[in-house]
């Protein structure tokens, strides 16, 4: 399973890659971290005529955190997310997103701006992403724009670059005080792609209110569900809440069939998931409010 | 189409060669290089049996254009063992506990059990397994890999006191 | 101190461990070039045109061949397995007129390099006029469904029958008959390696050399001298390192003869390495059946009779192993239980999907799963513990040897054991009895626990003959050549142990040559666990012919008469006097030709074994495993398994525990994880590693393995019955019972996906039935 040939380009500045990018346009693929896109070329069902190797642009991988946000750099290996104290503390949704991300040996080249761009249905960044509002940053060789998560994703596989643009860099804004948060994932086995996955973010009031809600769950692109977030919002967390709150993210859910599982699985374990992860947030987010109130 | 030199350090020897820019990594080291200890099981970064270390990391080099190595320190199978008649620590419990039978998924196997020990010198059993679960096997059943991964960390501690 | 029955550390491993071992991928000939199959992209379709003018013209393409240049071309034969009528359905080495399954040769593109192969055949267009394709065993046998090989109608490669007993006055004499079916998916061995061959051809002397056949050399040195015009003695075959077979590497399949033939179309030495893509739809797949099963049973639990109809889905085409998976699941269906009457009607369906060979344990697995099912709903129907139904079942001790009356294609004779002691060792063990009470206490809190056994019998050690011959060379050192071969499972090393005991030498000073045609002229190689039964014997039997002649040159030169002397450490020594001794390196010289003759005695120290039998040994032991299934999601997660299989005599308990430890490993894979899964159309959709799921180790838990010597053979100077399958063989029965247990619903198939068990655990609650399946 050898690859078709390409031209191959190893630009060391997010300049120069951007030019390569207006140069060839639909012609070309970056490639970043390669474990989604050199799978797919080593199988031949992608065959770019060019292809932009990232992984010399320096100034593409950064993990900076401040006050206000987390910036993470387009080529950030998925596997320094996963271990940055930084984002362990005040991310953590990342982190244990990014640990459910195929095995180690991938993590260690897979990029965070890599598995966005590729959007892949059941991925768990995209997912996070949206649960947490980032901010993508694109670029093209003459503009640069902000687009949000939930924009990012449009379609199966495909995203809001055009073909001359990069990403550089998602922002993420830090949570609410007292945010408890949740990833919740079922696989055929350890580390394969997702049959359903979820997120969630919850943060109580001090009279133990749910004050901040997300809730995400896998599907062609990222679902939002904001019909249960809204629901949530003022509750007190219980048993029975989150049962029905999940029922009302399932109902009617469009979900993928594929020969692991049926949409009919897949909906049903999404509420699964769902009901947990809303109990588990709740949970880390009252063990929060609880420290605070000391 | 252009081919393009690269230059790289594997097992500490310094390596070169000209390559066609879609020349995998597995088969730069394989069929240019004559390091054929990494092996080739599926050519879309699952098996694992391609593991080497990539700046000391274990990866997939399926998943890697040999172009992409140039100026990079690699290790492979080959660099494990410290000389020709001693073996690693790992590679003596593997033999003396039976932790292979026919040897493709080894070579990678024994890569990511180094750097994982590296990492985790004292490693639980449940972070063995997570750490070799993107390395298949399919003749062991991984019991006797993980018990030889527990006690090379037992002979590593003790060396080391 | 003996080398059989203790922890060797295999000779293999530190090559292998170094990463120097040479695998058929790593062997590079000068000049050599490399070939790449165009395959079918058509399930069903007659082929119109093949046009590679496009792709000739591609710098660094050698050339094109395609069925138009192999004038003359042979069907593959079957080596074993022959059930008349499926010689009606094999498989020429490449498509002439016709594809029956994506994945079929159609045409070989050799190149400068693979990557250049690959781009060649992206060149070659091949015009195909579709046929409709017919995937499904039961569909593939009604009148009117297209018609996959002229010769056999109904797609019905071959029907037998196996008739013991009385069934129908049986089924009349019973207090409960269940009827059920079941199915198995079809997964197969997926070694980690796949496969590969070199061939050079020298043209001056004639001589095809071949690196890469594997498991059964002998036989395919021959099938392939039949089908490529050239006496065997023109032909060697060299078996490198191999990276696992599982009984699907090694036999001999289309490729064995394109690439010699390019090879000496081309005059250039060749390598074929298959990539992953090609190895998931073109090496032979396993386990599909499907069986419609009838028991009658007393009301104590007592079988009475079975009645079977099994339907084997085949493929395209008969392979070399003819009807095996479905000739063993037929034998072995009954396993280690006494039903005196027993019938079981098996039809060889052709279905337009990759063709069918045999896999560990094959239609053993599946016949294991289909009646430890069918034993546990009996014991729910009669409300009784699914542990003592088997317990009235099990064959005895006194009953042995056990004839399980005739059938058309298998022997049938169980040798020896105690099953039942067998059985309540395996439960003891594992803590069935309060394992019960674990499954109770957590029902309670709501959880899904349970515990499932899986009892078997296996087969192995099959005959007819296999060869050996043990030479003492001029340093002393003992080289066996043996007609076995490796797939990785350290046969060396235990043949080894077994002449280093034989002959008295230390493990180091023996050597095993294997898989060489060149060096050792027959063989019956390496399946059907039976190297060390088979090639072991033949080794101790060599051994044994060596020890003599050894004696015999000692004690001309001693003077001393051979009933006084033994050998020790390497040496002839003189009993009671071991300063009278000579070394086998001295022995060696003594054997020369020169001092040989002059002494009237033949010279060297070489001696051959045939052993040779027509009965077979059998294994035996029982699975127990405890589950917990998720009921929301339908993820299982093995809490605790545990397998016993008497092996009648261990030559290395590590490397035994090694076996059943990746049987139990691969059993998990067919139990929970892996398919071959084909769409209406024949298109294959599992073709890749993301979709054909092999356990990692987060997936298979740690097990009790428990080997025992209680009943050695008595079919072989070892004792040994081979322990290859043992681990594999009855996991998804296990399983597949602590999931019904767990949950209280009827596992009717495999694999035990979560969206079945969700669908299992819905229609459970829907018919509103309570779970009291607390047994």
């Amino acid at each position: 399973m050898k690859p078709a040939k390409f031209d191959y380009h190893d630009p060391t500045t997010i300049d120069e890659a951007l030019g390569l990018m207006a140069q060839f346009g639909d012609q070309a693929r970056p490639l970043a971290g390669g474990q989604s896109l050199v799978p797919l070329m080593n199988f031949r069902l992608i065959r770019p005529a060019h292809l932009i190797d990232l992984n010399r642009v320096n100034d593409l991988s950064y993990l900076s955190a401040d006050d206000h946000a987390l910036r993470i750099g387009a080529t950030t290996r998925q596997r320094e997310l996963e271990r940055s104290a930084e984002v362990a503390k005040r991310w953590p949704l990342l982190r244990d997103a990014a640990a459910f991300i195929g095995h180690i040996q991938i993590r260690n080249r897979g990029t965070v701006g890599g598995s966005l761009a590729h959007a892949f249905p059941s991925a768990e960044l995209p997912v996070a992403m949206v649960t947490l509002d980032a901010s993508m940053v694109l670029a093209a060789k003459t503009a640069r724009r902000s687009v949000g998560a939930e924009d990012f994703f449009l379609s199966y596989m495909t995203t809001a670059l055009q073909p001359d643009e990069l990403l550089l860099e998602i922002a993420v804004t830090a949570l609410p005080a007292n945010a408890g948060w949740s990833y919740q994932e079922v696989s055929r086995r350890h580390g394969d792609f997702a049959l359903a996955g979820v997120a969630s973010v919850l943060a109580l009031d001090v009279k133990g209110c749910i004050q901040h809600s997300r809730l995400t769950l896998t599907g062609t692109t990222p679902m939002r569900v904001r019909k249960a977030e809204e629901f949530l919002l003022g509750q007190r967390p219980s048993e029975a809440l989150f049962r029905d709150a999940a029922r009302r993210a399932t109902e009617n859910l469009e979900q993928d069939s594929d020969i692991h599982a049926s949409a009919e699985y897949r909906r049903a374990a999404c509420a699964a998931l769902a009901r947990r992860a809303l109990t588990q947030a709740a949970r880390r987010s009252a063990e929060q409010v609880k420290g605070t109130s000391r | 189409m252009s081919t393009r030199q690269v230059r790289l350090t594997i097992n500490g020897h310094e390596y070169s060669g000209e390559v066609e820019p879609r020349k995998l990594l597995t088969d730069f080291l394989r069929d240019d290089l004559g390091l054929t200890g990494t092996h080739v099981g599926c050519e879309h970064g699952v098996c694992g049996a391609c593991t080497i270390l990539f700046n000391g990391e274990p990866v997939r080099s399926c998943l890697l254009f040999a172009v992409q190595a140039n100026g990079a320190e690699l290790k492979t199978v080959e660099g494990i063992a410290p000389n020709a008649t001693e073996l690693h620590p790992l590679q003596e419990k593997f033999w003396e506990l039976h932790g292979l039978q026919c040897g493709f998924c080894t070579p990678g196997i024994l890569l990511t059990a180094e750097a994982l020990l590296k990492e985790i010198p004292n490693p639980s059993e449940e972070e063995i397994r997570e750490w070799l679960s993107g390395n298949l096997c399919r003749c062991t059943g991984y019991q006797n890999i993980v018990t030889a991964i527990q006690e090379t960390a037992k002979t590593l501690a003790e060396k080391s006191r | 101190m003996a080398y059989i029955g203790s922890r060797v550390k295999r000779k293999e491993d530190v090559r292998l461990l170094r990463g120097i071992g040479k695998y058929v991928g790593d062997i590079h000939r000068a000049g050599m070039v490399h070939a790449a199959i165009l395959r079918s992209t058509h399930a069903h379709a007659r082929i119109v045109k093949i046009d590679a003018a496009t792709a000739l013209k591609l710098p660094g393409v050698i050339g094109v061949l395609t069925a138009a240049d192999m004038p003359g071309l042979k069907t593959i034969p079957m080596r074993t397995g022959v059930i008349p009528g499926l010689e009606r359905s094999q498989q020429t080495p490449i498509a002439a007129t016709k594809v029956r399954y994506v994945g079929d040769p159609v045409a070989v593109v050799v190149a400068d390099n693979r990557y250049i192969a690959e781009d060649a055949i992206e060149l070659i267009d091949v015009e195909y006029a579709a046929l409709g394709p017919v995937v499904e065993a039961r569909a593939s046998m009604e009148p009117g469904a297209p018609q996959l090989h002229e010769a056999v109608p109904n797609n019905i490669a071959a029907n037998f029958q196996v008739n013991v007993g009385d069934v129908d006055a049986a089924f009349r004499d019973s207090d409960l008959i269940v009827e059920e079916e079941f199915s198995t998916q079809r997964h197969s061995a997926v070694p980690l390696e796949n496969r590969g061959l070199v061939a050079e051809w020298d043209e001056g002397r004639g001589l095809l050399t071949m690196w890469g056949p594997t498991k059964m050399t002998h036989t395919n040195w021959r099938i392939l001298s039949e089908l490529i015009g050239l006496p065997q003695s023109s032909i060697h075959f060299i078996e490198p390192e191999v990276g696992g077979g599982f009984g699907a590497r090694g036999e001999f399949y289309p490729e064995d003869f394109l690439i010699p033939f390019a090879a000496m179309h081309f005059r250039k030495p060749i390598c074929w390495n298959e990539d992953r893509s090609e190895n998931l739809k073109a090496m032979n797949q396993s386990r599909q059946q499907k069986h419609r099963i009838k028991i009658g049973v007393k009301k104590d639990g007592t079988i009475v009779a079975m009645d079977a109809e099994i339907l084997f889905d085949m493929g395209g085409y008969t392979r070399t192993h003819g009807g095996v998976p479905a000739i063993a699941a037929s034998a072995m269906l009954r396993g280690p239980f006494r039903v005196k009457n027993y019938r079981c009607n098996v039809f060889c369906v052709l279905t337009n999907k990759t063709p069918v060979g045999t896999y560990r344990s094959p239609g053993r697995y599946e016949a294991n799963f289909v009646r430890e099912r069918l034993m546990d709903i009996v014991a729910h129907r009669l409300k009784l513990d699914p542990a003592d139904v088997r317990r009235r079942n099990l064959i005895r001790h006194e009953e042995m040897p056990y004839d399980l009356g005739k059938h058309p294609f298998h022997y049938m004779v169980y040798d020896t054991g105690d099953l039942p002691g067998q059985f309540e060792r395996a439960l003891e063990r594992f803590g069935y009895e309060s394992f019960k009470a674990t499954c109770a206490a957590a029902k309670l809190e709501g959880r899904a626990v349970g515990v499932g056994i899986g009892c078997f019998v296996e087969t192995s050690g099959i005959g007819p003959w296999e060869y050996a011959r043990i030479e003492v060379d001029n340093a002393g050192q003992v080289v066996l050549y043996s007609g076995c071969n490796s797939v990785g499972q350290g046969i060396a090393t235990a043949l080894s142990q077994i002449v280093a005991d034989e002959l008295q030498v230390a493990i180091e000073n023996v050597r095993v040559v294997h898989g060489d045609t060149a060096q050792v002229p027959y063989g019956n190689g390496s399946n059907a666990s039976r190297s060390t039964v088979m090639a072991g014997s033949a080794a101790v039997g060599a051994s044994r012919k060596v020890k003599d002649k050894l004696l015999r040159l000692a004690s001309a030169k001693l003077e001393i008469d051979t009933a006084d002397l033994i050998l020790s450490d390497g040496r002839v020594i003189a009993r009671g006097a071991p300063e009278r001794s000579l070394a086998f390196a001295e022995l060696a010289r003594l054997a020369l030709p020169g001092p040989a003759l002059k002494n009237g005695m033949t010279p060297g120290i070489s001696e051959e074994d045939f052993f040779a039998t027509d009965k077979r040994p059998f294994p035996y032991g029982v699975h127990v495993a405890a589950v917990e299934v998720d009921k929301e999601t339908g993820k299982i997660t093995i809490l605790d398994y545990l397998v016993t299989e008497d092996v009648g005599r261990k030559i290395n308990p590590m490397i035994i525990e090694g076996q059943m430890a990746g049987g139990l490993a691969q059993g998990i894979g067919g139990a929970l994880l892996e398919e071959f899964v084909y769409d209406e159309d024949g298109q294959p959709l599992s073709t890749n590693f993301m979709d054909y799921l092999l356990p990692t180790a987060m997936e298979v838990p740690k097990a009790q393995l428990i080997s025992t010597e209680d009943f050695p053979s008595p079919h072989n100077p070892l004792g040994v019955k081979g322990a290859g399958e043992g681990g594999i063989t009855a996991v998804g029965a296990a399983l597949a019972n602590a999931v019904s247990n767990a949950l209280g619903v009827e596992v009717k198939k495999l694999p035990l996906k979560p969206d079945y068990i969700l669908q299992l655990i819905k229609d459970h609650e829907a018919a509103g039935e309570t779970s009291d399946a607390d047994l």
